[in-house]
């Protein structure tokens, strides 16, 4: 799901659910979300090799 | 003779029959019942039990039985750790009706260890919030300037200490809850090393990032209740000349959004170090920038996880400002949590590095100092950032990583205001980082 999607549709359950003034904070959320996926430590499964955790043996050795 | 003004001077003063518990516990409620009308720091004040506690711990030290540093000192809780028989009430309508069955393992300690338990101390609702604002028993004021927050999510912890009515107060970290407040107020504020101290009946934030820790008034005081919550022996621990310390000082991010007067509190603070012969050096974490984002996919997740059925069955109870911010967690994704994991986990080892070669890194604990109550955003140099953001975007990274970090004071703004420095030292080395911010902490206090 893409951002933009999940924001859609996070807004329109809050807005049923009768919490419209989450709107503010889900738009922020948005925004922080969108940098986290934009990090260069997340996993590209078309990658030759899975990500280990730092300091971590890679579970492929 | 005037009260003594910290832990080890009050113990002092116990053993060579110049002060008794009673009259140190008696002159901490008399501070409570002075100031807490006005300030708001506790919620609950255990006065006759204390007093109680207090006679026992006389009549030990009179008989020969001497429990250590904390025997018979007068210390406070913020009201999320577990006395039994007491209500803990997070600061929330939600557990009105709560009662701790058994004491909370880090109470136990202090208890065996001779220490009085005053009471309970007020705090942001479920330390979900850095400004006291948002509590069920009302806001808390800074003791310094009551149109002002003492910071938080501890502050009525840190209020209490500031204001005389308690020697020590114990606080939880989950942002930086034990060095925001502590640094507002002029205070040390320690966060061990994530795990050292049991959380075992305090109630939870964030399950993975949650520390307890506690507020002082010297960096000696803070080693002395560390030392019980952690359950060790006390120790002397080893000495550090001042001029052999190497620290790392992160740039960047860092210093990308501080308050002018803070910034300049801090490289003055810098500059005495360097004269007194402290090498301070730049260090990179990469990945600094990114921890606001990381921190918040945790730690609403796991809020919310915890909080969830009693937002489904009793939303009205929460404030409202509280009650959005857990519903906000709800909507975070499975994948983007796991992300952030993965972001913690770099950011931990970046840390780490950074460390390497030092005795520790040192930075600013709060970009601002203690904001006006009432306002939702705060002027940083150029920007208006949002007073929650801008309060954790210094303690937070230390959370994330896991690594022990401890705020002291370091100057006044022209207002009087007090400025924090922070120093993070190595994950399981808490002692040596104490070690450190001890022989430091003179420098620092220099005015």
């Amino acid at each position: 799901m893409t951002v933009s999607d999940w924001l859609e549709n996070a807004i329109r359950d809050a807005d049923t659910r009768g919490l419209g003034s989450l709107r503010s904070s889900l738009q922020a959320l948005a925004q922080a979300t969108l940098a986290l996926r934009r990090a260069d430590w997340n996993a590209d499964a078309s990658a030759d090799r899975a990500p280990t955790a730092p300091g971590q043996a890679s579970p492929h050795v | 003779m005037s009260e003594p003004r910290t832990i080890v001077d009050l113990a002092r003063a116990l053993r060579e029959r110049r002060l008794t518990a009673v009259s140190a516990t008696s002159a901490c409620l008399a501070a409570i019942q002075a100031g807490n009308p006005s300030i708001n720091a506790f919620i609950t004040v255990l006065g006759e039990q204390a007093l109680a506690d207090a006679a026992r711990a006389d009549e030990e030290l009179a008989g020969g039985c001497d429990r250590g540093p904390l025997h018979g000192v007068p210390v406070a809780l913020k009201d999320l750790i577990d006395v039994a028989g007491v209500p803990t009430t997070a600061a929330s309508s939600v557990r009105r009706a709560h009662v701790a069955s058994a004491d909370a393992p880090v109470v136990t300690r202090l208890r065996e260890a001779g220490a009085v338990i005053l009471g309970k101390n007020n705090l942001h609702e479920f330390a979900f919030g850095t400004t006291n604002e948002d509590s069920a028993f009302g806001l808390v004021r800074h003791p310094l300037d009551p149109t002002r927050s003492p910071g938080g999510s501890s502050g009525g912890s840190a209020a209490a200490v500031l204001a005389g009515m308690a020697y020590a107060a114990i606080g939880t970290d989950t942002g930086g809850s034990i060095r925001i407040p502590s640094a507002a107020c002029g205070l040390v504020g320690l966060k061990p090393t994530l795990g050292e101290i049991p959380t075992e009946g305090v109630v939870p934030l964030s399950t993975t990032m949650d520390h307890v820790g506690p507020i002082c008034r010297s960096v000696a005081d803070a080693r002395l209740v560390y030392d019980v919550l952690r359950g060790a022996p006390p120790t002397a621990g080893q000495a550090r000349d001042v001029a052999s310390l190497r620290l790392g000082v992160p740039g960047g991010y860092v210093r990308e959004r501080l308050d002018e007067e803070v910034l300049a509190r801090f490289d003055r603070a810098c500059e005495r170090l360097r004269a007194a012969g402290v090498g301070l050096e730049p260090v990179v974490i990469p990945h600094l920038a990114d921890a606001p984002a990381i921190y918040l996919h945790i730690v609403l997740a796991e809020a919310a996880a915890y909080h969830a059925v009693t937002l489904e069955h009793t939303p009205d109870a929460y404030t409202p400002n509280v009650r959005l911010r857990l519903e906000m967690g709800r909507y975070v994704l499975a994948e983007d949590y796991v992300r952030a994991l993965r972001g913690r986990q770099v950011l931990a080892a970046e840390v780490e590095a950074a460390l390497d070669g030092h005795d520790g890194l040192l930075l600013p604990t709060l970009a601002m100092p203690a904001v006006p109550l009432g306002t939702a955003t705060v002027r940083v140099g150029a920007h208006d950032e949002p007073v929650r953001t801008i309060s954790m975007r210094l303690t937070q990274p230390f959370n994330l990583s896991g690594h022990p970090a401890i705020t002291m004071p370091c100057g006044a703004t022209s207002a009087g205001l007090p400025v924090g420095a922070q120093l993070v030292g190595r994950r399981q080395a808490t002692p040596a980082l104490l070690a450190v911010a001890a022989a430091m902490e003179p420098v620092l206090s220099q005015p």
